[in-house]
């Protein structure tokens, strides 16, 4: 129970500097995420062309471990084609359950600075949430 | 210093700082055995059998429910219904007399201070019957205006519900005056106890409600036991909120003769074991006694409060003053969220509650989407709030905002 230090530096910098916290015009994907039990929310905002995420923000209030999430994801799939974007997510989700192998950890970059959120159940949906709307956002689509 | 965590075996385990109160409190050994000592030695299913152990089982459950009336200071045992929580007990009002008394044009009159058990009842009672849902807001520091009530009570005004103390400010408020003002316009008046029964000695009469909720598991009692008083003469004219097993004197193929009070509301196999756990329960804090309670709650909170003051980007919600706090301390940190404040306690072995506590009105009220709550009990040492104010004092740094 010591010392569990997931408020490591990475999250903490994205929780009090995010990069993609704020509006965008002209989103062509728009969808809500929420954690009921706590009350995290985001709205997710994406712009694509074709297949690619071209832009991204995000707006919404919610724990350092939600906002931070959303934040690094979005680093992260920028530019990149919406099957990547799932790929990451899928490995994310998996990571966060305990059931990613070290070197697809890896594969995160810096969403893999959100590992140990897989000890800590009650926070398992704050570093979930982003990714979840994201999934739902890019297969609803 | 032990004192009296020596009595709690949780607490003399496990190195927690447990100070989530008012969720739930702790279990003392004694209340421990009365569970376990039904299931040995006396376990039937009550008011069936004719043998021994039931008859035994029955007279175990019905000297539980004569403590709560003693308790309470209710008139007569008749009185006292178990049901399996707080929110259970207001549900079968609502159910029970919300249901059958009001019609549109009425009005029901709650507090903005309300837990949501105190609250989603009267909701559904008006979306059922048409009747308005009125709110008694309080001033900013949270205490409550009587002006304020004595103009929203009204003739239309069917029932009034409000909390005796709130689960979220700690305050205490009158219901004696708010009972009063709902007599005058011929309404009921509905309290919830849940949050006082720990703190503060209740008398029913006294208070002059019609009724009164609350939970055994908040009381150093078990969970799954909880508490209606209801006058009589209400109780007597009320349909039962569950029926089945148990609420009747006889039944043919198309009706029934429901029991008399209180069996007419505790349909199927009671929580005996529970009731007789509460009992002990109450037992146990009569033998610390209020006056002990309150003082050991108030002498540690109000040392935790004050410190909590010295310490910068603390907002404490409610009164300025401690002693109106009954020992919860509701707060937040600045740029901090909740869950990361009571994250970074948990990390240093101390047990808090992080949201909306089941008062979202309350909290969008004052202005606040989630918050995190330190609810101190009479057995938390100076400590504890101790080590509660040294993780607290680091939260800010370890979240990247420098000393």
């Amino acid at each position: 129970m010591e010392n569990r230090n997931f408020y490591n530096e990475i999250l903490t910098e994205h929780n009090m500097h995010p990069d993609f916290k704020h509006d965008i015009e002209g989103a062509d994907i728009v969808l809500d995420g929420i954690n009921p039990s706590c009350g995290d929310e985001i709205q997710l905002k994406l712009k694509t062309d074709g297949d690619i995420i071209t832009d991204g923000a995000f707006v919404g209030d919610g724990c350092a471990i939600s906002q931070a999430s959303t934040d690094i994801m979005l680093g992260m799939i920028i530019g990149q084609s919406k099957e990547t974007a799932l790929k990451y997510a899928d490995t994310f989700m998996r990571m966060i359950r305990g059931e990613a192998t070290d070197e697809e950890i890896d594969s995160l970059e810096e969403a893999s600075a959100l590992r140990d959120i897989s000890h800590m159940p009650a926070r398992v949906k704050c570093a979930m949430l982003g990714w979840r709307t994201l999934s739902e956002a890019l297969k609803g689509k | 210093m032990q004192g009296y965590k020596a009595d709690f075996p949780l607490l003399m385990q496990d190195k927690t700082v447990y100070i989530d109160n008012a969720a739930t409190a702790q279990r003392p050994q004694c209340v421990i055995n009365a569970v376990r000592d039904f299931y040995i030695c006396h376990n039937a299913n009550p008011l069936r059998g004719i043998y021994e152990l039931s008859v035994q089982a029955t007279e175990d459950y019905e000297n539980a429910r004569k403590a709560v009336r003693d308790f309470i200071g209710a008139a007569s045992a008749q009185e006292i219904i178990f049901t399996r929580n707080t929110t259970e007990s207001i549900n079968l009002v609502a159910y029970s007399y919300g249901l059958s008394n009001l019609k549109q044009g009425d009005e029901v009159v709650v507090s903005i201070m309300e837990h949501h058990s105190d609250l989603l009842p009267w909701q559904m009672v008006c979306r059922q019957t048409g009747a308005e849902l009125k709110f008694l807001e309080c001033e900013k520091d949270g205490s409550l205006d009587l002006d304020k009530a004595e103009k929203l009570i009204t003739d239309r005004t069917k029932i009034v519900a409000v909390t005796q103390l709130s689960n979220v400010l700690g305050r205490e408020y009158p219901i004696e005056k708010l009972a009063e003002i709902a007599h005058r316009r011929n309404a009921v008046m509905v309290a919830d106890g849940a949050q006082s029964t720990p703190h503060i000695p209740v008398d029913v009469k006294k208070l002059g409600v019609d009724f009164f909720a609350f939970s055994g598991h908040k009381l150093y009692g078990p969970m799954g036991i909880g508490v209606l008083y209801g006058s009589r003469e209400l109780l007597e004219e009320m349909p039962p909120f569950l029926t089945g097993g148990e609420m009747i004197e006889s039944v043919s193929r198309t009706s029934a003769v429901y029991a008399e009070l209180p069996h007419k509301f505790e349909a199927g196999t009671v929580n005996a074991a529970g009731a007789g756990g509460g009992e002990t329960g109450i037992d146990y804090v009569k033998s610390v006694g209020f006056e002990e309670i309150h003082g050991r709650e108030l002498e540690v909170s109000a040392y935790a409060f004050e410190k909590m003051k010295e310490i910068a980007h603390i907002n404490i919600l409610g009164s300025e003053k401690a002693e109106e706090h009954n020992g919860i301390l509701t707060f937040t940190v600045d740029n901090v969220h909740p869950h990361d404040v009571s994250e970074i306690l948990a990390a240093d072995g101390i047990a808090v509650r992080a949201g909306h506590h089941c008062a979202q009105p309350l909290l969008e009220y004052l202005g606040y989407r989630s918050t995190v709550r330190a609810s101190f009990a009479f057995y938390n040492t100076k400590e504890d709030a101790d080590r509660f104010l040294d993780s607290l004092s680091t939260v800010r740094e370890r979240m990247g905002y420098g000393k």
